[in-house]
């Protein structure tokens, strides 16, 4: 079952970012910030991580999962380490995002070469 | 010598002795594949960088232009040329290596016709025997710089064009065999407002209409002047456009045929081309290669090419600027006795 809302939950995020694309014409810059927002808006409500519980990837994948994770990374240091802990928990739990990004994007310079 | 408002009228009758294109795999893939000089398989062209490519391209085209016109590059006065790339470089670079006196011109698409018309001024000012107009474009350096990186992989809207892969160039002289550029129409800037740069053919289309209309009022000429009219890359949503803004006009564009070299360049229905294509190359491998073997061919008298340009900059365009647009035509004849 959790894959039917993984498909449903997935989809629906892109349907709305196609939408933002083809409909409102934003570009993809825009239309993938605003997304980050709302994953960082709904998280504050703390509604993001039932979702993540409901579609399991279906809601970790799409990138309102990493506007997600900054500001669940900041409240959560918040908690335990008080106000310091809303800048040190920013990339607390993206870390291992970003990180990734970084070393296979170096990874794959070594083998192909871009061309932009 | 200036007609009326805006045109050039060449009285010492330019000619084009010399001409040659150079494509990249889709274009070569078209339905004018036979048309031009060389297709390369590759888009990389076996270069380091697109930018490269390009700079290839264009060299190449000069060189086998000159190359057809029996001429020695140290016999071209002048170079005119230009491109989509910033500064130029493509042409100037091209330039460096040909080591001819150049004269860098920018008027994005509509290039092609503005460096044509001014080395036919050159020359039928007698400021030079011989002048080189030439114009380039690589889809992968506009998607580069206009768009986004090419590894990036995004998503385009079906009113988006192709950059065309691809230069053309003529050798312009006042003896010799070969089409006669009788005369050209400056545009002016048009700017409705448009900011959608997924849409250049709607935001290009009143700049073709008033060079058009333009030209027929300096000229006194009419459609029927014209075995064919075509806008240089204003493609599937542009072109209709334009047809339609001339007809409400009052002017007979039924009375000649009109195409569009962004609809001319691409199988639409085929390839993977969104609305057309587009690129200072689009008018340039069109006219330089099949318009101009028409017209050789004998099955062409007289065409106006009116090439289309977008003026934008990445940088304007992310400051939310509108799309100013320009377009500049040349009528050239094919220096034969006219059947009809």
């Amino acid at each position: 079952m959790i894959f039917l809302w993984a498909f449903v939950v997935g989809g629906a995020i892109c349907v709305i970012g196609q939408l933002m694309f083809d409909v409102l014409k934003l570009t993809p810059a825009h239309t993938m910030a605003t997304l980050v927002v709302i994953g960082a808006i709904v998280d504050g409500f703390n509604l993001y991580e039932p979702l993540v519980k409901f579609a399991g990837a279906g809601a970790t994948v799409p990138i309102t999962s990493f506007g997600n994770a900054l500001v669940h990374g900041a409240l959560t240091e918040l908690r335990d380490q008080g106000w310091i802990g809303v800048i040190s928990g920013i990339f607390k739990v993206t870390s291992a995002g970003v990180s990734a990004a970084i070393i296979f994007s170096f990874l794959a310079s070594l083998v192909v070469r871009p061309k932009g | 010598m200036l007609r009326g408002k805006q045109t050039w009228w060449f009285e010492n009758r330019p000619v084009i002795i010399g001409s040659a294109t150079v494509v990249g795999p889709d274009e070569g893939d078209g339905p004018l594949a036979d048309e031009f000089d060389l297709v390369h398989p590759e888009l990389d062209m076996g270069q380091k960088s697109w930018e490269k490519a390009e700079r290839l391209l264009m060299e190449q085209a000069a060189e086998f232009a000159i190359q057809s016109a029996k001429l020695d590059s140290k016999q071209i006065q002048f170079f005119v040329g230009g491109d989509l790339m910033n500064q130029i470089i493509s042409s100037s670079f091209a330039a460096r290596s040909l080591g001819t006196p150049y004269i860098g011109v920018f008027g994005a698409c509509s290039t092609s016709m503005e460096s044509l018309a001014l080395a036919s001024l050159i020359v039928n000012s007698r400021s030079a025997d011989y002048a080189l107009a030439g114009t380039c474009s690589h889809n992968c350096t506009a998607e580069k710089q206009f768009r986004y990186p090419t590894e990036y992989g995004s998503q385009k809207p079906p009113t988006a064009q192709f950059t065309v892969t691809g230069a053309g160039a003529g050798v312009l002289a006042l003896e010799g065999e070969g089409p006669v550029v009788e005369c050209a129409t400056i545009g002016k800037v048009m700017d409705l407002g448009i900011t959608d740069p997924f849409n250049m053919g709607a935001a290009m289309a009143p700049a073709a209409v008033d060079t058009i209309q333009s030209h027929f009022n300096d000229t006194g000429r009419t459609p029927r002047d014209y075995d064919l009219i075509v806008t240089g890359d204003l493609a599937s949503v542009g072109h209709p456009i334009a047809t339609d803004l001339l007809l409400k006009d009052g002017v007979p564009m039924n009375e000649t045929i009109f195409k569009d070299c962004g609809l001319m360049v691409y199988d639409v229905s085929r390839q993977k081309v969104q609305a057309g294509g587009s690129g200072c190359g689009c008018s340039a491998v069109v006219t330089y290669g099949h318009l101009l073997k028409r017209l050789n061919r004998g099955e062409l008298g007289r065409i106006l090419v009116v090439a289309t340009g977008a003026l934008l900059s990445p940088l304007s365009y992310q400051q939310g600027e509108s799309i100013p647009c320009i377009a500049h035509a040349v009528a050239i004849d094919s220096g034969k006795e006219r059947k009809k």
